[in-house]
């Protein structure tokens, strides 16, 4: 066959650029795993002022972290971890071709993901509620004299869980579209290359909050209250 | 060209063991929050986080089956991470900045 | 394989396809780096007045022309549109686009539809900068240092910064988009070590674009964070460090200098190998010396804190580092000096350009060495003295191979030759204006003017009204390609697929490029810079 300038038809599997699908496949999973990259130095710039500030403000950080809710924060890590279960469990699915599966899974995994969100939600509601939100006038954080670093170790909870908060939910909306067209029937044992990176994508923000757990909300809580 | 290696499928009971195990490590994080270990207590965190991250990295991610120049992009963007940390700490650490007293 | 190939009537990638829309949603990465081509030339224009500006009331000591506030509109805004709407974008996204994957003989970069969106989010991105502009300004400076600009700026920090951030996915885009192309697309045969050096830079710029630019995207979020939610992480009033938004946005903005200048880099390798007609001298170190500068690159940042109240210790730390980022450019340099000896050369409008980045370029790396000196640092940092050495880096460097490569490859994009006589005249002008405007500088600024400032002693006037007349004539010498190229689009001679007698495999294409880039994807047999691949014939016609 000659190799002429361009695959008379494009397909999903094979797109014109490539020459054969494990190409495309290589290429589509370096590409993302590049990406998630991206996101570990995007999110390592508020770990470090995190390390920074916590350095400076070990005692403030350490009192500011008991007002979290540990039981909320633990119970909420393991809903996340479920759900890279469930995902890991679609992508299997996917390897082997079961539609019904892949669907399966991956709704669940969108559940406990917002799952995931409401519980954050209400936690958010609640430091509304105790004044420790930093752009509230009334803020206040018990125990220390230091209003200021407070301020900062909170503007720093809000900052990382927001912008966790914010790449699940493109995660909710990039697995709604791959159920869709999982539903469509677009996928197959032979390619089921998004499912597969989505699935990095989600792997990779359960990695941001493995992380963000123990540094928000586990500092001295060895400490009386 | 490299051979493509990732058509290994994992059994649904690997997949259940590194569950518990994250589960577990989670559970164990939280109540050893709750020990006196002085200023270990953060390397424990971060070490359990880190066995967390591997785990999920090695397994879910399928890195264990990864190519070569997958592992290298991984490796690479931590090396980076920890330059912008230390870096950016051979500043504060030697400053003396304990930071203000301010309220 | 015949070279006169006149494409008028055959299928390329301009006439395949008419109308907004083929172009709008074009997958083809040679129509995207078209119109990258045209966006960036109109930035350039914008930021370009905004000097124009800046250098007329310069002319006399007194702030006479403008209000200080909007003197720091201007300089801000010539700033954040040059750096990150001009010369980012620059050599990657035009030329980069174009002819990486021709190079290696692929038919499109790995993700062609990513690419398309690369140029969308730049559009988006100068959209929101220019809605500040219009709106009111910005008076920041493009370095955005806090808590000026989170708490005390009065100016449009938050549309700008947003427009900054979405510019700045356009560029992580196209990093991710190059880098994944060198290592899964390239032909049979097309080894590392045999792809041209262009391509080795464009892949180490990839590198940086990917690993610095998500950490000024997130530190442009803590800004606007702190200027929209009052969450205060670099507010001192809280017991917070203003310094360390100034490590975070130093961490990127110093690779940037590196994404600015290597892809330029990359050009003059190729332009220096075709004038003179001999591969360039020590391929290897040239290639791994684009990494190294990827690399150490990332390691200096701590420079521009040199008199931020930054620990001394870690000032050390940085300038010591600094002095090592110097080794790989000074490599490139060598190399291209050796590879002109005994050498071919011709005097072409690329080579001269070329030589002018030499040339130009040494002298503002060496400065370089000078600021990165802590100690002398002291005396002349925010001063012209620093002004002086990234314009020499930047415009006598980057700007100078940008042009060089739009002449070097515009009959390969457009089909046409350009005329050669007002080619070479412009860049005298543009050599002679550029020196005029910016060799004062370093005087001014080790006599001690200050940056950023539109009024100044008398003393200093003579050297400021050198500095715009050569501005002046710098304008002209811009402004006149703009006007001959344009002009060959229509009247310029046709061009042969090869008019240089340049290797790579771009040169074996038609003039321009049909859309899918090669009949059959070729089988590469022979080393970058093989002249003797290239026929008899070719070799002659070259000017």
């Amino acid at each position: 066959m000659a190799d002429s300038h361009a695959n008379i038809e494009e397909t999903l599997a094979l797109r014109e650029q490539f020459d054969t699908e494990e190409q495309q496949k290589d290429a589509s999973t370096l590409g993302m795993w590049i990406f998630l990259i991206t996101e570990i130095m995007f999110f390592g710039g508020m770990f470090a002022a995190y390390t920074i500030y916590r350095s400076a403000y070990p005692t403030v950080f350490g009192v500011a972290s008991s007002s979290l809710n540990v039981t909320i924060g633990a119970i909420n890590t393991c809903v996340l971890l479920l759900s890279s279960f469930t995902m890991v469990m679609a992508v299997r699915a996917g390897q082997l071709g079961q539609r019904n599966m892949i669907i399966f899974f991956l709704i669940i995994t969108l559940l406990f993901g917002c799952v995931f969100l409401g519980v954050k939600a209400y936690e958010w509601t609640e430091k509304y509620e105790e004044h420790h939100m930093p752009g509230q006038v009334a803020f206040h954080l018990e125990g220390t004299p230091l209003q200021g670093p407070a301020k900062i170790f909170f503007s720093l909870y809000f900052a990382m869980t927001g912008l966790h908060a914010l790449h699940m939910v493109v995660g909710v909306g990039i697995l709604s579209f791959i159920i869709w067209e999982t539903k469509k029937g677009r996928y197959s044992s032979a390619y089921y290359t998004p499912i597969d990176i989505a699935g990095l994508y989600w792997h990779f923000v359960d990695i941001v909050w493995i992380f963000l757990f123990p540094l928000l909300y586990l500092i001295d809580r060895h400490l009386p209250k | 060209m490299e051979k493509h290696v990732h058509e290994h499928v994992d059994s649904v009971g690997t997949y259940v063991g590194v569950l518990l195990l994250l589960l577990a490590a989670t559970v164990a994080t939280t109540l050893v929050a709750f020990v006196d270990l002085g200023d270990f207590s953060v390397v424990v965190a971060l070490a359990i986080a880190c066995g967390k991250m591997l785990l999920v990295a090695l397994f879910f991610m399928h890195v264990r089956y990864s190519t070569k120049l997958t592992r290298l992009v991984i490796l690479g963007g931590l090396m980076w991470l920890a330059i912008l940390l230390l870096l950016t700490l051979t500043d504060f650490a030697t400053r003396g900045w304990g930071g203000a007293s301010v309220v | 394989m015949s070279t006169a190939v006149v494409a008028q009537e055959t299928e390329n990638y301009l006439n395949n396809g008419y109308g907004l829309k083929s172009w709008l949603l074009t997958k083809d990465h040679k129509r995207i780096a078209v119109l990258y081509f045209i966006s960036i030339s109109i930035f350039f224009a914008i930021g370009g007045t905004f000097a124009s500006l800046i250098r007329a009331e310069l002319l006399t000591p007194p702030g006479d022309l403008v209000s200080s506030e909007t003197y720091n509109k201007l300089f801000t805004m010539h700033g954040v549109i040059m750096v990150f709407f001009f010369l980012i974008p620059s050599v990657p996204a035009t030329m980069g686009n174009f002819f990486l994957p021709i190079m290696i003989g692929a038919r499109d970069l790995a993700f062609p539809r990513v690419n398309l969106l690369s140029w969308y989010l730049l559009i988006v991105g100068f959209a929101l900068a220019l809605y500040a502009m219009i709106a009111g300004g910005v008076d920041t400076g493009w370095t955005f240092y806090t808590p000026y600009s989170t708490t005390y700026s009065n100016t449009y920090v938050i549309a700008t910064a947003l427009g900054i951030f979405v510019a700045g996915f356009s560029s992580i885009l196209t990093g991710l988009n190059f880098i994944v192309t060198v290592h899964r697309m390239r032909a049979p045969g097309m080894t590392w070590f045999r792809m041209p050096l262009f391509v080795w830079a464009n892949y180490a710029t990839g590198v940086i674009q990917v690993l610095g630019t998500p950490v000024i995207a997130v530190t442009l979020v803590l800004v606007f964070c702190e200027r929209v939610f009052h969450i205060g992480i670099f507010d001192p009033q809280l017991g917070g460090d203003p310094i360390l938004f100034q490590h975070l946005f130093w961490f990127y903005s110093h690779p940037a200098v590196y994404i600015m200048v290597l892809p330029a880099m990359g050009v003059i390798s190729e332009l220096v190998s075709t004038f003179s007609r001999k591969p360039v001298f020590g391929y290897g170190f040239v290639a791994f010396s684009s990494m190294g500068i990827a690399i150490i690159g990332f390691l200096v940042w701590g420079h521009h804190l040199f008199v931020s109240g930054q620990s001394l210790y870690a000032g050390l730390v940085f300038s010591f580092l600094s002095y090592f980022v110097a080794i790989p450019s000074a490599i490139k340099v060598f190399n291209w000096t050796a590879t002109l000896y005994k050498g071919s050369i011709s005097f072409a409008t690329p080579m001269l350009y070329a030589f002018g980045f030499i040339g130009l370029f040494t002298i503002g790396g060496l400065t370089g060495l000078f600021v990165a000196s802590l100690g002398l640092d002291v005396h002349v940092t925010d001063t012209y003295f620093v002004i002086a050495h990234f314009h020499y880096v930047m415009v006598g460097g980057t700007i100078m191979a940008y042009m060089g490569g739009l002449h070097y490859w515009w009959p390969k994009m457009t089909g046409r030759m350009y005329p050669e006589g007002w080619a070479k005249l412009s860049a005298l002008i543009i050599f002679v204006g550029f020196n005029f405007t910016f060799f004062p500088q370093f005087i001014l600024g080790y006599l001690g003017m200050p940056r950023r400032y539109h009024a100044y002693p008398d003393e200093f006037q003579v050297l400021h009204v050198l500095s715009t007349a050569g501005a002046t004539v710098l304008a002209i010498g811009y402004i006149l390609p703009a006007i001959y190229l344009f002009w060959s689009l229509r009247y310029g001679e046709k061009a042969s697929a090869n008019p240089w007698g340049a290797t790579g495999l771009e040169w074996q294409t038609p003039s321009p490029p049909p859309t899918h880039n090669f009949e059959k994807i070729p089988v590469v047999t022979h080393d970058a810079y093989d002249y003797t691949t290239v026929p008899r014939e070719v070799m002659e016609v070259g000017r």
